[in-house]
């Protein structure tokens, strides 16, 4: 049973993890998209919609990706050309996203969808236990733990992760050293929306396969959130999505086991145990301040 | 652009006169509001269905505008308000929580009809609706004690309202007529509409060895994964079988069309009156989904119960039934009242979950 | 072709007063062409939305109770927002001040006494203020991000409310249904004019707005809250200090959340239910940033943005505009303006690659 369970925790997990390592990008550039949940429900009608139009759910994934990204080009426009107010804009992304997924997804509504294959690796699935949790899975899975690799490499030991920390450090000073900073934001933008996208095309194609309005029902609100409590740290992402994660599946098994507590009370425990966390690691000042990108929502013209 | 100009000009055109009201004098405003979005796939698609079926059955004598998203509380009662102000004969509330705000339109508004459904409260032109879901419910605890191996069925519900918990104890009564050990485990989703989480919900039930699902909540995902898992499922508010070919046995649907006809009708001769009227299987305001992935004895079996159900020969709540801790309810042959039905806080004997207070 | 920005020397009063303007233009251009592709005559569709709503008297009122939560937020976060504290839990200070404001009614429900309202009014607005302490203590204490922690305590809050209806609070009476009992008149929050169902919470609105526009534009305590928010070095250079401004501006805005919280329920719904608001603690978000954390602007932006839910629901119900499309035509004003916002601070030039620079807007 305990293989079961961790398996439901890895379906529930995945688009946490991936929406909020493309925003702790998004973050580290300093830009704040609190757009997310928009962007992760466009991904998921692009995905679920060129999925039942082609029938190929690889090509729904590639549609979710390309439809978060374009639709956080709007975003980018209004911050980075225009420097309109980030926190606004954002929730403003998040309205256009909700109202626009339901109008494009109206006649997709009640249709099954088409599930992602899983990819059973070679060799590697035969091993007892761990072969079926974690080389049998889906390639929104594998794609997940590859970014959180591949992120944390990009951010901590490429030149194009230095600059993208130091302008999420102090704009101002990396456009003195000649950086350009509109581009490298505008790209972190779309890296982030192509990750919201990606989450979005795994509900609609893996953890449900169908389309629903406002079926993100608040993920990527959550994912935000994750990006905070991790510090602005991949590994950290990934833990804490799996915590998360774990915490929501864990209060239904609560349940059907038989505990009997007030199922409100379970489900506000992921919640109350963010916060309890989130204490926990930013009471050494030193560390979070490390990580914290200064420049974070801040408006950056450049001076000619 | 040029099209544009064109389009401009004679909308500019129309709206000289501002009577684009005008044409429409003869058909009767029939309106109906919602709590979700037309296409959610559960309780308020089946309303809209019933609004269509509405429409094309009077096609000729009434119009139906419609309300949906909208908001419990405040938002509603301007959104009722909105509707009898248009010139609304007559306005469906389609939620529970629009009670209060359709019984204050009520009140301003003595010459138009209003129609609530699942409430209590009701006026000389207020009525209220409903419609006896635990039958369907009686009928599907009584397949899975029959199609079950292990005597186990799993339980999404959303949350504790009366409703939730009559469909529970039905479901369990229903089962327990077949298999007396019966034993059903309840998980609180907490929500109408979570496909993630119902479906994660549904995972649980599985992984914790029940091998027949049923849900109250309105999405197909349960039903999905029922379908992946390789086990059996009961579909909510509508036919879910597009999402389980080999997986429904059957489904309660809401099918309120036969409903909204009959009212409409009623109003347009001029014989409504105001009803608390709680409608079942018999008048065909719920249907059941046909019987399917179950063997011939089985479907005769549930085929028997739905017919006693509509004849009245059988009452899904007939005593003798213990509460959950085993003190007496119903005397043997007793038949529960309507009103302690619609205020319904407990458990029968044998549902395996402590009710949330 | 690219465009560019360049920092004006002085913020344009033309454009502050034009940048509406033109947003609203570019709003009714985009708006009539989507009604348009929709098949939906454009003017009609447009004046169903914007004017209708603002022709009958009923609806006037309508606007006034959809406004005044959103106004009542709003200007609380502008101040918090100035001061660069981001309290973005809102919506749970609403809602526990909507809860500690209703002990009175739940649980003394004959207790009839003109004392009831104010009671219920003060601890409102004591319990909004005491749950975004929370946020205020982490932030101070701990140096939490109040961002996060506020937005957690948001659903905490809900499912209190949830928890507490649907067990403790329950109307016995209530067929076990999931809201308490309904108010005793004396703790109704009375309407304003008997034309209408708009109640005093707009007053409250009004009166707040007007208040916090006062002490930032003519106090030191909103003098304070400005230059912390810019800078904190150069607040404790002027002897401010950045800790108690946290308190200062999460308390005040909590308690202006939960009044408008305990106004809701008190003047709109007359008794407690599982949802309070359809979101007002979020809106206001926005609605304090279209109203450009003024006060006085963010009467203007609360009115507007209540004024496009009731316009989307007139235009759903008498041209069967579906209400994805109201949203989308909401996202599309709130892109406008926060666009044409930028004309207030900078020029815009349009470069057009090889030639020289075109000024395209003063």
């Amino acid at each position: 049973m305990f293989e079961a369970i961790l398996l439901t925790v890895i379906t529930a997990s995945t688009p946490l993890v991936i929406a909020s390592l493309g925003e702790l990008v998004t973050e580290r550039a300093g830009v704040l998209n609190l757009g997310v949940e928009g962007m992760m429900i466009m991904g998921a009608v692009c995905a679920f919609a060129a999925a039942q139009l082609t029938g190929s759910p690889h090509l729904g994934i590639l549609a979710g990706i390309l439809g978060g990204a374009i639709f956080s080009l709007l975003f980018g426009f209004l911050t980075l050309t225009l420097v309109a107010n980030q926190v606004a804009t954002g929730l403003a992304l998040t309205i256009l996203g909700l109202g626009l997924s339901g109008q494009i997804g109206e006649a997709f509504v009640g249709q099954p969808g088409v599930k992602l294959p899983p990819i059973v690796i070679p060799l590697l699935s035969d091993i007892p236990f761990v072969g079926r949790v974690l080389f049998s899975q889906d390639l929104t899975f594998y794609l997940s733990i590859a970014l959180v690799i591949g992120i944390n490499w990009f951010l901590f030991r490429s030149r194009t992760g230095l600059k993208i920390r130091a302008i999420g450090d102090s704009h101002a000073s990396a456009h003195a050293l000649g950086i350009n900073v509109i581009r490298t934001r505008y790209l972190a933008v779309m890296f982030g929306g192509a990750c919201a996208g990606l989450a979005g095309a795994q509900l609609s194609l893996v953890y449900t396969p169908q389309w629903v309005e406002n079926m993100s029902a608040g993920r990527g609100w959550i994912a935000l959130a994750l990006v905070v409590f991790a510090s602005w740290r991949p590994w950290r992402v990934l833990a804490g999505g799996y915590l998360f994660g774990a915490v929501g599946v864990g209060q239904l098994h609560a349940q059907a086991f038989g505990v009997g507590l007030p199922s409100q009370l379970l489900s506000a425990l992921p919640y109350a145990a963010t916060i309890v966390v989130l204490i926990i690691i930013s009471h050494n000042r030193r560390t979070t301040l490390i990580n914290t990108p200064a420049s974070l929502g801040k408006p950056f013209v450049p001076d000619r | 652009m040029k099209k544009l100009i064109i389009a401009l000009a004679a909308s500019a055109a129309l709206l000289g006169g501002f009577s684009t009201g005008a044409q429409a004098q003869e058909k009767k405003k029939v309106c109906f509001i919602y709590v979700g979005s037309k296409t959610d796939g559960g309780w308020t698609q089946a309303h809209d269905l019933g609004r269509q079926e509405l429409q094309k059955a009077l096609d000729d004598k009434i119009e139906t505008p419609f309300l949906e998203n909208v908001p419990e509380g405040p938002d509603a009662e301007r959104a009722i308000e909105r509707m009898a102000r248009s010139g609304c004969a007559m306005v469906f509330t389609t939620s529970f929580g629009f009670m209060d705000a359709t019984v204050k339109v009520a009140q301003k508004f003595p010459d138009v009809k209003f129609e609530h459904a699942t409430g209590f409260k009701s006026a000389p032109n207020l009525a209220t609706y409903n419609s006896r879901f635990y039958e369907g419910r009686y009928i599907q605890g009584q397949i899975a004690a029959k199609m079950s191996k292990k005597g186990l069925a799993g339980y999404i519900a959303s949350f504790p309202i009366p409703e939730v918990v009559m469909g529970i104890n039905a479901f369990e009564l229903g089962a327990k007529s077949i298999n007396p050990n019966f034993k059903l485990k309840v998980v609180w989703a907490n929500t109408w509409f979570d496909p993630g989480k119902e479906a994660d919900a549904a995972k649980a039930l599985i992984d914790q060895g029940v091998d027949i699902l049923t849900q109250h909540t309105d999405t197909t995902a349960p039903m999905q994964v029922a379908a992946e898992r390789g086990i059996l499922a009961f579909g909510q508010a509508s036919d879910m079988i597009a999402a389980g070919p080999k997986t429904q046995l059957t489904a309660i649907v809401d099918t309120w069309g036969a409903y909204y006809i009959k009212r409409t009708k009623a109003l347009l001769d001029g014989t409504w009156k105001s009803e608390q009227i709680w409608d079942g299987l018999k008048d065909g305001i719920l249907t059941m989904a046909p019987y399917t992935n179950m063997p011939d004895d089985v479907k005769a079996m549930a085929e028997e119960t739905e017919a006693k159900i509509k004849s009245g020969e059988l009452h899904p709540f007939t005593g003798p039934i213990n509460k959950q801790d085993g003190t007496a309810w119903l005397a043997a042959g007793e038949k529960a009242q309507d009103g302690v039905l619609l205020g319904m806080n407990f458990y029968v004997e044998g549902v395996d979950d402590k009710l949330p207070q | 072709m690219r465009i560019e920005l360049e920092k004006r020397a002085r913020v344009s009063t033309l454009f502050s007063i034009l940048s509406p303007l033109l947003a609203l233009a570019l709003t009714l251009v985009f708006g009539a062409i989507m009604f348009w592709l929709l098949g939906k005559n454009p003017l009609n569709a447009l004046y169903v939305y914007f004017v209708e709503p603002l022709l009958e008297v009923w609806s006037l009122h309508e606007l006034a109770i959809k406004a005044a939560p959103l106004i009542l937020i709003g200007v609380g976060l502008a101040v918090c927002y100035r001061s660069n504290n981001w309290n973005i839990g809102a919506e749970g200070q609403f809602t526990i001040g909507a809860i500690t404001g209703s002990i009175l009614p739940v649980l003394y429900p004959d207790w009839h006494s003109p004392m009831i309202l104010p009671l219920m009014l003060i601890m409102g607005m004591v319990g909004g203020a005491l749950y975004a302490g929370i946020p205020a203590l982490l932030k101070t204490r701990f140096n939490t991000n109040e961002i996060l922690t506020s937005l957690m305590l948001v659903y905490i809050a809900q499912l209190y409310l949830d928890w507490l209806v649907r067990g403790l609070w329950r109307d016995p009476q209530g067929y076990n249904f999931p809201q308490t009992k309904s108010f005793q008149v004396e703790a109704v929050l009375p309407e304003i004019l008997s034309s209408g169902r708009a109640h005093w919470a707009f007053v409250f609105a009004i009166i707040a707005a007007v208040a916090l526009w006062f002490m930032m534009r003519f106090m030191l305590k909103g003098f304070e809250v400005s230059v912390l928010g810019q800078s904190e070095r150069a607040g404790r250079f002027a002897g401010f200090s950045a800790r108690r401004m946290v308190w200062f501006s999460m308390l005040l805005s909590g308690a202006l959340a939960g009044l408008a919280g305990i106004s809701e329920v008190s003047g709109s719904i007359g008794h407690v239910q599982p949802t309070i608001s359809p979101g007002y603690g979020f809106t206001a978000i926005i609605v304090a940033f279209l109203g450009r954390l003024n006060p006085l602007g963010i009467i203007a932006s609360g009115l507007v943005l209540a004024l496009t839910y009731l316009g989307g629901e007139a235009a759903q119900l008498s041209i069967g505009i579906s209400d994805k499309v109201s949203r989308v035509f909401q996202g599309l004003l709130l892109f406008f303006v926060l666009s044409c916002d930028t004309l207030i601070h900078y020029r815009i030039r349009l470069i057009v690659a090889g030639t020289k620079p075109v000024e395209v807007k003063a």
